[in-house]
């Protein structure tokens, strides 16, 4: 019986996946076939879904807006939200969707202090308020800035995300919009014919040029501040990235060039939709999809993997699965089951599918290499210190190395999601950064290195761990973890040299120099050094095992330093990555890690797995780390 | 027995790992540094360096607190070599390793080279311009250009570091000797009297009228100092002037002597190529509705008299035109997208990085696997 347990888990995590993907009916409009259209923004081809969920992260730092409504609660999903924002922004006005933490800010806004979100019907008589800070608190270096006015300016940011959502596919203020295109077509000549009278100093129509100024003024509102680019290139000599917005696209229709079809489609989407016409909606959207299909094809299918790439949420269901996973090899440490550290390999191994399977994604989506940008460097990391764990795992059997993999791969999905509420995670790369060869290369490798390089502290972590606070660290354990760390020092001295000195070779090839002491590099370089000083230490028998580990803890935290720490000094070539929010957690994890190495250095006699009596069998002595070049004179 | 003793210490292991550490101290506080001193100045004062000085804040006197990078890394150079020499020999398990160190050897010492050896200059040239030399980024020179005929140029040009205050130049291309009455390496000038200024104490030229003040050094990278001296010209013992010569002051001063007319200018040094480039075209891409740059690149035409060439390259981010001994990289443009900056650096030793790679990762790939392939095998039986 006990043996099917880790597949009966496996299966049910399995089927959650599967089940989360599983097409939907949808009943009433078709948001999410909706959230399928392509549109371009930051650059690039992305469907309405991606502009949807970014944007909602963005504002209120989740995928989704819960609601309460006459017939209990429910959730629209990202791209049911920013349908109803766009096409009928006056509902939307009333949804919680600003995420506002900071006291003093809530203070400042007259809002209750006991909630977290706000609808902008709530925010909208304080903005003046909200200028006003917002204007001295521009002059401020965003280094020098307060808790308080680094909300204001998220807020501030926030909001005019919002309101540039709303101008996207019509005008303020229109109702029905198909039928304001067809008047303002109508309103184009003998408004112009008035405007050119009145220019001669002649009698003019007052009325013809009032409509169509009108008219016109609510286009460019729309062109000045529509945040994605609806409109797709029909014109044969422009290039395919020449999207237009659909502002743009009407005031163009005033100097006689034609209406695209695709602002036609949205026009009466909009009016189905503010009408309350499913059917009619449904109807255009697919009337569109294929009209769209017929001209467009590589950007309907882009628009369409990405939204199914978003469905997925390949990171989010291997996080959870990690979790359930760390959860049950620590437990099969203390009670030994077998079953239970099977059960967490398995289980790593699903969670590291899925993993995969976003990456591989990710990489086909956009074309490059696993990373590209401090997001995408965190999945990374977290793949391939799960994939060695698991490797360990399958070594040595004793589920540490399923407990490494899980863990890692947990944190730094985490990471890689707080890194993902900046926005578009998949934005385009600056010239200089525009080479997959080197990214492939020297990107790819010198993360390996901080990959490696944390297994590394890890393992030595959950060694002092166990050592000090139970009595699992038997002889055994204490050689197999001492072996460990120092095969995946090894690699990380191979990963983290080889990749310091390929991204030298890449600056010599775009700066002119292969060392320039930038700040990047030098946090690179330090990783390198630390890791040769262990290996080194080691064959020179200055240290043994616990001198080790403590070591290998300390690379925990030169690693942090050059993956994170380096960014925020904002300085160098490298300042692409730069974050502020993050440094607080940096600080938290540097001191737990010098927390870690006080542990370990404190005297064996206080280590309960070294106290006598301590594990059965034979009394525990200092497991011996290996094979040094000379005798060491003492254990340290 | 002393020497013993001394070669025990340069070929122990507890060398290395101090070595490795102090580094890693020293790299760590010199990216602090930057922060307040600047890239260049941080990167002169704790890698390109014997020693690390300090002193407190306006004091005169300096102690040294730390090894420098010339130091460690002499050091570490020392300790590998010595090691290899008396305990390795040439052992068959232990090739990963020795190849590695060759490859540490040979990267050390190439960038030991590059340090030396290598130039550094810019090369700004306007849509369709031609130049035939390209400009360092912070040395300066003060040029004295006789005009031989409307159609030549004697160019004598002196380097900023010949150019302290009271140092007197004589050179038999011209017929006076230039005495530097003082040297501003930082300078700012106004037009009128102001306060904490003072009058330049030039007598011809430009300068009667400027008043001029020493400035601290600028640590920041995106500025660069603005020197200036004043410069009095002896010919038999008879002194022609006093100029007040600058980077402010862009336009020559004309000296006549014996009939000759001279131009005075103190100038980014110039380091001239022995062929000629033309732009033809900067481009800026960006990415369709953002302002990211997709891509910089720089249509040039090579155009070299003596190997009889006429060709056009494009240089870009990532692809450099490696042409005569030098290398022409995409650094920067100008704010209106028609002229392109070229970073034109001469470093003899380029190539070692790329080898030295290539020996480690072989030499540690194949330590390390001889050691790994054999432990998973019996893992796995086990």
């Amino acid at each position: 019986m006990k043996k099917w347990i880790p597949w009966v888990l496996v299966v049910a995590m399995a089927a959650w996946v599967l089940f989360t993907l599983a097409p939907k009916a949808e009943k009433g409009f078709k948001a999410h076939e909706f959230g399928r259209l392509p549109v371009l923004l930051n650059g690039r081809i992305q469907p309405f879904d991606s502009v949807a969920r970014n944007s909602l992260l963005q504002i209120r730092t989740k995928q989704t807006v819960p609601f309460k409504g006459e017939r209990g609660n429910g959730e629209l999903s990202a791209s049911e939200w920013l349908l109803e924002l766009m096409m009928k922004p006056e509902t939307a006005d009333d949804r919680k969707v600003f995420r506002v933490d900071n006291l003093e800010l809530l203070d400042l806004l007259k809002l209750p202090d006991n909630e977290r979100y706000f609808s902008f019907d709530q925010l909208k008589d304080r903005l003046g308020e909200l200028d006003k800070q917002g204007e001295r608190i521009e002059k401020i270096e965003s280094g020098d800035r307060t808790a308080f006015e680094k909300q204001v300016v998220r807020l501030q940011n926030a909001i005019l995300l919002y309101q540039r959502l709303k101008v996207t596919l019509r005008p303020p203020d229109s109702d029905d919009l198909a039928a304001e295109l067809v008047q303002y077509q109508k309103s184009i000549d003998p408004g112009l014919a008035a405007l050119r009278a009145r220019d001669a100093g002649g009698k003019f129509d007052r009325k013809a040029l009032d409509d169509f100024v009108g008219r016109f003024s609510g286009f460019d509102t729309m062109a000045k501040y529509a945040y994605a680019l609806v409109v797709p290139p029909e014109h044969p000599e422009l290039s395919r990235e020449q999207w237009q917005s659909a502002g743009t696209n009407l005031m163009q229709v005033a100097r006689g060039e034609p209406l695209s079809p695709a602002v036609g489609y949205y026009a009466s989407m909009v009016t189905a939709y503010r009408s309350d016409r499913p059917e009619d909606f449904n109807n255009t959207l697919r009337d569109y999809n294929q009209w769209l299909r017929g001209k467009f094809t590589p950007e309907v299918n882009k628009g369409a993997r990405e939204s199914f790439y978003n469905d997925l949420q390949a990171f989010y269901k291997a996080l959870v699965i990690y979790v359930l996973a760390f959860v049950l090899a620590c437990v099969s440490w203390f009670n030994r089951s077998e079953v239970l550290r099977r059960s967490a390999f398995y289980l790593i191994v699903l969670a590291l599918v899925l993993h995969t399977a976003g990456i591989v994604f990710r990489m086909v989506l956009e074309g490059r290499p696993p990373v590209t940008n401090l997001y995408s460097s965190a999945v990374f990391i977290g793949w391939a210190a799960a994939l060695l764990g698991l490797v360990l795992e399958r070594l040595y059997r004793d589920g540490l190395g399923a407990a490494i993999a899980s863990l890692v791969g947990f944190v730094t999905l985490v990471i890689a999601h707080n890194l993902a509420l900046a926005g578009d995670t998949m934005e385009m790369l600056r010239a200089v950064l525009d080479t997959n060869f080197w990214l492939a290369t020297h990107v790819v490798t010198v993360t390996l290195g901080y990959a490696s390089t944390f297994v590394a502290g890890m393992l030595a972590i959950f060694y002092i761990l166990r050592g000090v606070f139970t009595r699992t660290l038997d002889e055994q354990t204490g050689k197999s973890l001492s072996r460990m760390v120092y095969g995946i020092v090894c690699f990380a001295t191979l990963f983290s040299f080889i990749g310091t000195v390929l991204g030298g070779i890449w600056a010599d090839q775009s700066w002119g120099r292969f060392w320039g002491w930038d700040p990047k590099e030098n946090g690179a370089l330090l990783i390198v050094l630390w890791n040769a000083a262990i290996l080194h230490a080691r064959w020179g028998g200055l240290v043994r095992a616990r001198g080790i580990m403590n070591m290998a803890v300390f690379g925990n935290i030169v690693t942090s330093f050059s993956w994170f720490g380096v960014n925020m000094l904002g300085i160098g070539l490298h300042s692409y990555g730069f974050m502020d929010a993050a440094f607080k957690w940096l600080m938290v994890f540097i001191g737990s890690q010098v927390a870690i190495i006080l542990l370990g250095c404190l005297p064996l006699r206080l280590w309960r797995s070294f106290q006598s009596g301590g594990t059965p069998g034979t009394p525990a002595r200092q497991p011996d780390g290996g094979a040094p070049v000379k005798p060491a004179p003492a254990s340290i | 027995m002393f020497l013993d003793r001394l070669t025990k210490v340069f070929t122990s292991l507890k060398l290395t790992v101090v070595c490795l550490t102090l580094a890693m101290l020293l790299v760590f506080f010199g990216t602090l540094a930057q922060v307040d001193l600047g890239l260049y100045k941080a990167q002169n004062e704790f890698f390109r360096s014997f020693l690390i000085y300090w002193g407190p804040k306006g004091a005169d006197w300096k102690i040294p607190v730390f090894p420098g990078g010339y130091l460690i890394g002499g050091l570490l150079l020392i300790n590998l070599i010595a090691a290899h020499y008396s305990r390795f020999g040439f052992r068959k398990d232990k090739f990963g390793i020795i190849i590695t160190h060759l490859g540490l050897i040979l990267l050390l010492m190439g960038q030991l080279a590059t340090d030396m050896l290598s130039t550094e200059s810019s090369l700004h040239l306007r849509n369709g311009e031609t130049k035939n030399y390209s400009e360092s980024d912070r040395l300066t020179e003060l040029a004295v250009i006789g005009k031989v005929d409307p159609r030549t140029d004697q160019v004598v040009a002196i380097p900023d570091s010949r150019l302290a205050g009271g140092s007197v130049i004589r050179t038999p291309e011209l017929p006076f000797a230039v005495r530097v009455k003082h040297f501003y390496r930082n300078s700012l000038l106004v037009a009128q009297p102001t306060a904490g200024f003072e009058k330049s104490g030039a007598t011809q030229g430009a300068g009667p009228d400027v008043w001029i003040r020493e400035e601290p050094r600028t640590t920041k990278m995106d500025e660069r100092d603005t020197p200036s001296a004043l410069v009095e010209l002896v010919a038999d013992g008879k002194s022609l002037g006093s100029w007040l010569v600058s980077t402010r002051l862009a336009a020559p001063q004309t000296v006549t002597f014996n009939g000759r007319a001279y131009d005075l200018i103190l100038r980014l040094r110039r380091y001239y190529i022995p062929f000629n480039l033309q732009l033809l075209e900067f481009k800026h891409d960006i990415y369709a509705g953002t302002d990211i740059p997709k891509n910089f690149s720089s249509q040039v035409r090579v155009l070299n008299p003596a190997t009889g060439e006429d060709r056009e390259v494009k240089i870009k981010m990532n692809t450099p035109l490696r042409y005569g001994g030098l290398t022409f990289y995409q650094a920067s443009f100008d704010q209106d997208d028609r002229g392109s900056i070229l970073e034109v650096v001469r470093n003899p030793s380029w190539v070692t990085p790329y080898l030295a790679c290539l020996l480690v990762g072989v030499g540690l790939g194949v330590q390390f696997l001889s050691h790994l392939v054999p432990f998973v095998k019996r893992r796995l039986t086990t």
